[in-house]
């Protein structure tokens, strides 16, 4: 020990204080430094699963549907179902609960689920997508779509309110509005389902009959979702934290997106349109859902009805006389009608609140294209409102159009048939426009009563199941020309339309000559279906928008981001069908407020990138003009901050940090045990 | 796997080492020392983490960085700021302990540590096929080679002031050698049984070079000699 020397700071001193400290920043650099590298142990104990969708939770005004996992995620040892009897270990027999459920998909019924879903021995599910589709059908949606939302209620047509007439989707087991406490994973890629089932074969399967033993193959599902309750509870704590913190957490955000509407002949869209001018407005929705988050193919219930629509307007721009037409056609493709109307209601919210350029007065008739494509022996069925039929003069128009409509299918392979009389309309954007006022309109579907989709808002409505069928061995260019048998069936509904669409505008030339062109149906039906990365596709779209097509399979999901893929596509494909070219250079086209001329109001001008030259890799950029607008589409209930309401849609779609998933092995606890000894016993 | 492997790994590669260091160095403060043979070592042991494919340079240079330039530059440190010291650290046996413990934590830490932290998570290895008891044996591993520090820094500090230089190179050559077993692994028994053995030896050897006999380390056990390594020490 030291005598006492005192405290000295000599030169000696300060040196030595001074490479200390730089010796301890040293120290802290590196330590900070040494854990940046990559992970090589990590890489030995687990296999992240990447080819996967979650099941997230969505809220209402009243509930909230979904999944939900715990914080750090859910791990369970794994068990595969291939049968029912499978399910007997999971939920009594197996002796190291919770387990990790991996069901096949033909196994992923309400029964199961219900049973699944009041057991505290799971702890999360992971579905294998079934290839093919189940045969019996599959719809987690409910058997009363967008039920309280429609016109009918109990001071409207009450017999016909909560589908007490026709239940329109009998397959419909509703498993998407249900509310579970573990986690659900999609499996989509079957060489990763492949590889859990190869881990439970190694590890898991009892031997002889006797108890499997560790280490045990095990999943991990991190998907906690912030959300909770329902829509009022999570936007109230959301606008709170807006109000309040300089580093607001928000817990959900509202389902909105944008409609795409487009005008046969051009209008200002800054001020309202003449009182006494009359429009007819053709709708159809474009997005669908399933029970996995931005999983939603929607091949019959939205993307047969929209190509349908979008090769009807084009072929009416195509007539020469239309600009003479004495009433307007408005061409308006709904967002986020799967989730209680959310497009068609904003727009008529907007249109009563006069922020619309037309108003409810202005609308002659409406026309909606339901799923249209699975025509049975080619008949196309004309649904009415029963209760507006009422009024004397609605009746006659409503005669009116369906007859423009029959006149229309003549020579054309499309039956058209009128539903009985006492039918109430199907679920459609068109009762929520009857909400507001009673306008003559129809419905065209191909079902009389019940959907004849049999996968209806669920993850297997494909391109299988409206029949589009390719010969195999075909590039990708060869297979987005090809005119599928699929296209001729929607080119025929969609020249009925068109055809009657100029007579009910007041068109009195020949029909004969308006044809939808079945190759432009099938191109847009691979683009939306199949692969949106085509060439087609590139050469419409504007320059700096490289992200927005992909390889994979489109998804048509409204999602809370604005302007998903799918409402920008049908912009630009909408755009190209029925603008015009102009001759302008790109400073002109990007700026055309610059250049004086009252026409440029009534327009839109797009600079689109062109199609590839053959014999060069450069495009060749046009200007097109067309009347293409997009007026937002979110719920009016967020508007007016009513979020109980009952009125407007108020789906919510809940925040979460996380979303994965993984397998691993996991040890006894045993191990653990011994582990805990040998290190008591060394200190 | 989860906290329980976590914390018995972490016991099991450094329990023994922190004891040491409650019995030897509590009693002795030398921390501006400590801090500055650590740190260096670990100056010296980024070179490793950089450079995955060129291990066995790697481990060859920082053994020749902690034994030949941190060790002499350490003592260097040591006897030029000795003066001015609150406490000066005279007995250079205590100070071998320190520095060996020093780079015996920061090795064990470095080697660890990695493992360790994966540990907490609720997997464990084995699904490519690896052995399941990737966690112990590391530790043990870990256990031999935080032991063996220590021992190789009281045997370096003796062959540096008695200018033994084929006690060096012995030193160099058996850290060389335990390193290089190491890549035996996955073949524990290859790896972990010569490392264990070596290190009984070079217990043996700092037990001796330290100043222990067979008659102090009897009268120790049978609890005669209370003050037995301070009483021992000659200051400098």
């Amino acid at each position: 020990m030291a005598a006492g020397a005192g405290w000295r700071m000599g030169a000696g001193e300060r040196g030595r204080r001074g490479a200390e400290t730089l010796f301890r920043g040293l120290l802290f650099c590196v330590l900070g430094c040494g854990f940046c590298w990559g992970n090589s142990v990590e890489r030995k104990i687990y296999i992240p699963l990447n080819k996967t969708a979650p099941c997230v939770r969505l809220l209402n005004a009243t509930h909230q549907i979904g999944c939900q996992s715990s914080m750090n995620g859910d791990t369970g040892v794994i068990h595969v179902v291939e049968k029912a009897q499978d399910l007997k270990w999971v939920l009594t027999d197996g002796p190291h609960p919770p387990y990790m459920v991996l069901l096949d998909g033909e196994l992923f019924t309400r029964e199961l689920m219900l049973q699944l879903k009041g057991s505290s021995r799971i702890s999360g599910l992971a579905v294998a997508i079934s290839k093919p589709s189940p045969a019996q059908g599959f719809s987690p949606g409910l058997k009363c779509p967008n039920d309280g939302f429609g016109v009918y209620s109990n001071d409207y047509g009450p017999q016909y309110a909560h589908c007490n007439w026709t239940a329109w989707n009998p397959l419909g087991n509703g498993l998407a509005y249900e509310d579970f406490n573990f986690p659900i994973f999609l499996l989509e890629d079957a060489n990763e389902t492949q590889v859990i089932k190869q881990c439970y074969q190694d590890h898991n399967l009892p031997q002889n009959g006797s108890v499997p033993e560790y280490p045990l193959c095990a999943m991990q599902l991190f998907a906690h979702m912030h959300a909770v309750t329902n829509t009022v509870t999570c936007m109230r704590r959301s606008s709170l934290q807006t109000a309040f913190s300089l580093n607001p957490e928000e817990v959900c955000d509202a389902l909105s997106d944008y409609n795409v509407w487009s005008t046969l002949k051009p209008i200002n869209t800054s001020s309202k349109i003449n009182p006494l001018d009359e429009v007819i407005i053709v709708a159809t929705r474009i997005d669908s859902h399933s029970f996995f988050w931005n999983v939603a193919p929607g091949a019959e219930s939205a993307v047969a009805s929209f190509v349908t629509h979008l090769a009807a307007a084009e072929a009416l721009h195509k007539v020469p006389d239309v600009q003479m037409l004495p009433r307007n056609i408005m061409f308006t493709f709904f967002q986020g009608e799967t989730f209680d109307y959310i497009g068609s209601s904003r727009m008529v919210y907007d249109m009563k609140m006069d922020k619309f350029p037309i108003r409810l007065d202005n609308i002659h008739s409406f026309l909606e294209l339901s799923q249209v494509a699975l025509r049975n022996s080619s008949v196309l069925w004309v649904h009415t409102d029963p209760v507006s039929r009422r009024n004397d003069s609605i009746q006659p128009q409503v005669e009116t159009l369906v007859e423009a409509l029959i006149n229309s299918s003549v020579g054309a392979n499309v039956t058209l048939q009128e539903v009985g009389q006492s039918q109430p309309l199907p679920p459609s954007s068109f009762q929520r426009f009857l909400r507001a006022k009673s306008i003559p309109g129809v419905v065209l579907a191909d079902h009389r009563t019940s959907f004849q989709n049999r996968y209806y808002q669920s993850m297997y409505d494909t391109a299988e199941n409206i029949l589009m069928k390719y010969p195999e061995g075909l590039s990708p260019e060869e297979t987005l020309d090809y005119v599928t048998d699929t296209a001729k069936s929607l080119a025929e509904v969609a020249t009925v339309v068109a055809r009657a669409l100029y007579q009910l505008a007041g068109g009195t030339g020949n029909t004969s000559a308006i044809q939808a062109d079945p190759r432009t149906v099938s191109r847009m039906l691979y683009g939306f279906l199949i692969k949106t990365n085509n060439s087609w596709f590139q050469s419409i779209i504007k320059q700096d928008l490289k992200g927005l097509l992909g390889d994979e399979l489109p998804q048509h999901y409204i999602a809370v981001t604005t302007l998903v893929n799918t409402t920008q596509l049908v912009q630009y494909v909408l755009a190209n069908l029925t603008g015009t070219v102009v001759n302008f250079t790109k400073e002109e086209c990007l700026n055309p407020e610059k250049t004086p001329n009252p026409e440029k109001e009534m327009y839109v001008y797009t600079w689109v990138q062109g199609s590839r030259d053959p014999n060069s890799t450069s495009r060749v950029p046009f200007c097109v003009q067309s009347t293409v607008h997009l007026t937002k589409a979110a719920s009016p209930a967020f508007e007016l901050k009513q979020w109980g309401s009952t009125e407007y849609s108020t789906w919510t779609e809940s925040r979460w940090k996380d979303i994965r998933a993984r397998i691993f092995l996991i040890a006894s606890k045993e191990l653990e045990s011994t582990l805990e000894a040998i290190a008591e016993a060394d200190i | 796997m989860t906290a329980a492997v976590f914390i018995g790994c972490s016991f099991i590669a450094f329990g023994p080492a922190l004891a040491l260091c409650v019995c030897t160095i509590a009693a002795a403060p030398c921390l501006p020392h400590r801090w500055v043979l650590c740190s260096v070592y670990i100056a010296g042991k980024t070179v490793s983490l950089s450079c995955f494919f060129k291990l066995v340079f790697q481990i060859i240079y920082s053994i020749s960085m902690v034994n030949g330039v941190c060790g002499r530059v350490c003592v260097c440190f040591v006897t030029h700021f000795n003066t001015g010291l609150p406490f000066s650290c005279v007995f250079v046996c205590v100070l071998c302990i320190v520095s060996g413990l020093g780079f015996a934590i920061m090795s064990g830490v470095f080697s660890l540590v990695n493992i360790l932290t994966d540990s907490l998570g609720p997997g464990t290895v084995g699904i490519y096929g690896d052995s399941p008891q990737y966690f112990l044996s590391s530790a043990f591993m870990t256990l031999a080679i935080v032991l063996l520090h220590v021992f190789w820094g009281i045997a370096f500090f003796d062959a540096c002031e008695k200018k033994k230089w084929w006690a060096l190179a012995l030193v160099i050559l058996s850290h060389l050698l335990v390193s290089g077993l190491t890549f035996l692994n996955p073949q524990y028994e290859g790896s972990l049984v010569p490392s264990y053995i070596i290190m009984m030896l070079m217990v043996t050897w700092a037990f001796f070079t330290a100043g222990g006999s067979l008659r102090n380390l009897k009268l120790r056990l049978m609890c005669r000699d209370k003050d037995f390594l301070l009483g021992n020490q000659h200051p400098r």
